[in-house]
């Protein structure tokens, strides 16, 4: 647009005729039309609203909320506000969010190298995984998984201890878990030293690695350092620093151990798997960029399959990954709101049970929205600077 | 030359007309929806004012460019009117649920059947001396209160909870409280739970975004019972739940949870609404503001069927009562002593004919609630004041 064609250029073209104008102009009227239209819908919104008798603003989120929520991170009851039960809310996504990525990603690259075997079964087997994933919607998937999987295992009374223990029933999923006793104070003063030599003596080999030249193995002395304090610290603790909480029925309850609800058990499950499909096909996409000559010229060099893999071929394939790994991650943080199906108290869920409370229906929207929005960009920025970070390695 | 920019116009006319398409609408309905509590709040205040506007506007019915909140007020009857109307007409409109098995539903041959509709049939009984002088219309929860107050029912029996704002600001009286409903709460038989310290530990299944979720959350709190809610979007969803044992218990209306226990749930007969009340749903037909006569006649027809449960004066007896008593509360209730009916603008035996052709209050509770129906919900509180329940008529004098 902006380079006039040079026949043209030695003669005057009138303004009305100037492409350079005119597509200045396209853009101011665009950009008009925008700011009208937006304005538009704002005042309508905003005349409605008044007439309805209802103003804008965020004050009545310091309300008590007066509802309870099933599952909370955070101190919870019926007398705290609506901040903290959207707080509350953001936890619970936080938590299968963090989750869902960890298993997502892990199934993900077992399923996209397993994809690529050379062994025909695990190749077929692969495919049918994701195949099938991929071509469920995750809303079908997660009311399939909540209402045929987990809501039928056995009642209460009738769990079910698998070795473990781990104990299922329909009210929830319980494994055993470690309940800190009164010298886990000591003990947890050893795990910070032993943290922090650990960093100190990584830091010192680094050092000495990058003026000697030679590989001093920082982060294999920096482990074994901090094992032996914890052992240690364990060992010279006045008593066992924790305790070993086995899940048990207690009345209509589970308890002791870590609980999981179904709700949450079907979303964490639900969205791992979903997104593993995706993730699957993003990692063979990224290992089928990096050319033959490479794995051939690896394993000329005498290394296995699974060095090959590890050393050669994934570093190179983590730069065509990293992208499409990111935006997978977006959507599964995102497709956590479908939770309001099958009642796990995640912040959509929650701020959509604040909103019927409240009558706040513009106020509590743009607060999710304006989460959503912060939680991805987040995301996407920690994503980048990864990316950035791997892309240094291509030389 | 600036056929680049042509598609870029194209598409912005487009998006405008787009725009103002989609503007349009939701300026539209809030307006809509909004106009009852906005007109009637401005009448709810003084009576002189609401007979003004009934009169000035019932003169000049609905202008073309008169907003709709201006055609509800013209139709907004005044002292005398409604009962004017309904006998002009020769049948009462009376609004119900049409959905809810006890209270009011379309039975198998096309009747209408159930509690609220019993209520109706005694309306048009006191005021035609023949209950099936009445037409039903089935209301949804959002339009109830609009079509009661444009008119275009006279009275609506539809399990509606009588509260401040409904009273005020929808512009509504609530003529008296028919049913004394509650927020129950549902537990399995073979649980063996009577109470809610029973409940203990438990995980009770609420429907998301409802008073009855508060009312849940407040009721265990003062009763010091730490809970898990299982929180579901919708009737299906709960219930569901709660079928598969996913909750100890499930709360809602207890009428409701009855009518989900019969109707919905795989085992009727497994499952038992405990025997309290969390919160206070008195249901009871409804009135607009502005007609005080008709107040009147609603109030004392639904009294007139308390007081025949308290005096055993049943479609079974009325004609033998209404010749033979000697008993002058009796005769003045069944008009054979006095005009109260005429100081209704009633006759004087409207509740002769009420009670020989409906039936007094408990006749008509056994009839759709009573022990041998499918939608059995104990009397409780709907017992006569003197079996310890709320029923209370004033005196016919």
């Amino acid at each position: 647009m902006q380079i006039t064609r040079p026949s043209r250029s030695g003669r005057s073209t009138p303004f009305w005729r100037d492409e350079r104008y005119l597509a200045l102009l396209g853009q101011a009227v665009f950009l008009a039309i925008l700011v009208l239209l937006l304005g538009y819908l704002a005042r309508n919104m905003l005349a409605n609203m008044r007439q309805q008798g209802l103003g804008l603003g965020f004050d009545f989120l310091k309300l008590t909320s007066g509802f309870d929520i099933g599952e909370h991170l955070i101190p919870y009851d019926r007398s705290s506000t609506f901040q903290q039960a959207l707080l509350v809310g953001l936890l619970n996504t936080a938590l299968v969010s963090i989750l869902g990525i960890f298993f997502a990603t892990l199934l993900g690259l077992i399923f996209g190298v397993a994809r690529l075997s050379t062994n025909f079964l695990v190749q077929q087997l692969a495919r049918g995984y994701i195949e099938f994933l991929r071509n469920i919607p995750l809303l079908v998937l997660l009311i399939f998984l909540y209402t045929a999987v987990f809501i039928k295992f056995p009642r209460v009374r009738e769990a079910v201890m698998l070795p473990g223990p781990v104990m299922l029933t329909n009210r929830g999923i319980a494994i055993p878990w470690a309940i800190p006793t009164e010298a886990f104070s000591i003990f947890a003063r050893f795990l910070g030293i032993g943290l922090l030599l650990a960093l100190l003596v990584y830091l010192a080999l680094k050092i000495y690695e990058r003026r000697a030249g030679r590989p001093a193995r920082a982060l294999l002395w920096a482990c074994l350092i901090f094992i032996m304090i914890t052992v240690a610290g364990w060992l010279l603790a006045p008593a066992q620093p924790l305790a070993l909480d086995p899940p048990r029925v207690e009345g209509l309850r589970l308890a002791g151990g870590r609980q999981m609800s179904p709700e949450f058990m079907a979303l964490l499950v639900g969205l791992a798997i979903y997104t593993s499909a995706f993730i699957a096909d993003v990692v063979r996409a990224g290992i089928q960029s990096v050319s033959r000559g490479q794995v051939e010229a690896s394993r000329s060099l005498g290394l296995n399959t699974l060095k090959t893999l590890r050393l050669i071929v994934l570093p190179q394939a983590l730069r065509v990954i990293i992208p499409p790994l990111t935006s997978q991650y977006l959507n599964l943080i995102k497709n956590s709101s479908l939770a309001v199906v099958i009642g796990y108290p995640e912040l959509f869920h929650v701020s959509g049970t604040i909103l019927n409370q409240s009558g706040r229906a513009v106020e509590m929207i743009a607060v999710v929205m304006a989460i959503y929005l912060s939680i991805s960009l987040l995301t996407s920025a920690f994503m980048n600077w990864y990316n950035r970070r791997v892309r240094l390695v291509e030389r | 030359m600036s056929w680049k920019t042509l598609p870029v116009f194209t598409f912005l006319v487009l998006v405008a007309l787009l725009a103002t398409a989609c503007g349009g609408g939701p300026t539209a309905a809030p307006a809509a929806t909004q106009a009852p509590p906005a007109d009637t709040s401005g009448g709810a205040g003084d009576t002189s004012p609401i007979v003004e506007t009934v009169i000035v506007t019932v003169q000049v019915p609905a202008p073309a460019g008169t907003p709709q909140v201006q055609v509800q007020v013209a139709q907004a009857p005044g002292f005398g009117e409604t009962l004017a109307a309904v006998q002009s007409r020769g049948n009462l409109i009376c609004g119900v649920n049409g959905q809810l098995p006890g209270f009011s539903f379309l039975d198998p041959e096309g009747n209408y059947s159930g509690f609220d509709v019993d209520f109706c049939r005694a309306l048009a009984a006191a005021i035609f001396g023949d209950p099936s002088k009445v037409e039903f219309r089935p209301t949804t929860t959002q339009e109830r209160f609009t079509v009661l107050q444009t008119g275009e029912i006279d009275v609506l029996a539809r399990n509606t909870t009588w509260t401040v704002v409904r009273d005020t600001e929808l512009g509504l009286n609530f003529a008296a409280t028919t049913f004394y409903d509650g927020q129950g709460i549902m537990v399995t038989a073979d649980s063996g739970f009577t109470s809610l310290e029973d409940l203990e530990g438990g995980t009770i299944c609420v429907q998301k975004g409802t008073t009855t979720e508060l009312n849940l959350a407040d009721a265990m709190s003062t009763a010091g019972v730490t809970y898990t809610p299982a929180v579901f979007d919708d009737v299906n969803a709960t219930y569901g739940a709660y079928a598969e044992g996913r909750c100890d218990a499930a709360t809602s209306d207890k009428s409701q949870l009855v009518s989900v226990a019969k109707g919905l749930l795989p085992d009727p007969d497994n499952h038992v609404v405990l025997d309290l009340t969390l919160s206070k749903e008195p249901l009871g037909p409804v009135v607009r503001h502005g007609d005080d006569q008709w107040f009147d006649i609603v109030k004392w027809v639904i009294f007139a069927t308390f007081a025949g449960e308290e005096y055993g004066i049943s479609t079974e007896n009325a004609e033998e009562i209404l010749n033979t008593t000697e008993n002058p509360e009796f005769r003045r209730l069944l008009g054979v002593e006095g005009d109260l009916g005429l100081k209704l603008g009633l006759t004087n035996d409207f509740a002769f004919n009420v009670l020989n052709s409906v039936g007094n209050y408990g006749e008509i509770y056994e009839r759709n609630l009573g022990e041998g129906t499918p939608t059995f919900i104990p009397r409780g509180l709907n017992s006569l004041y003197t079996e310890g329940g709320l029923l209370y008529s004033p005196p016919f004098r």
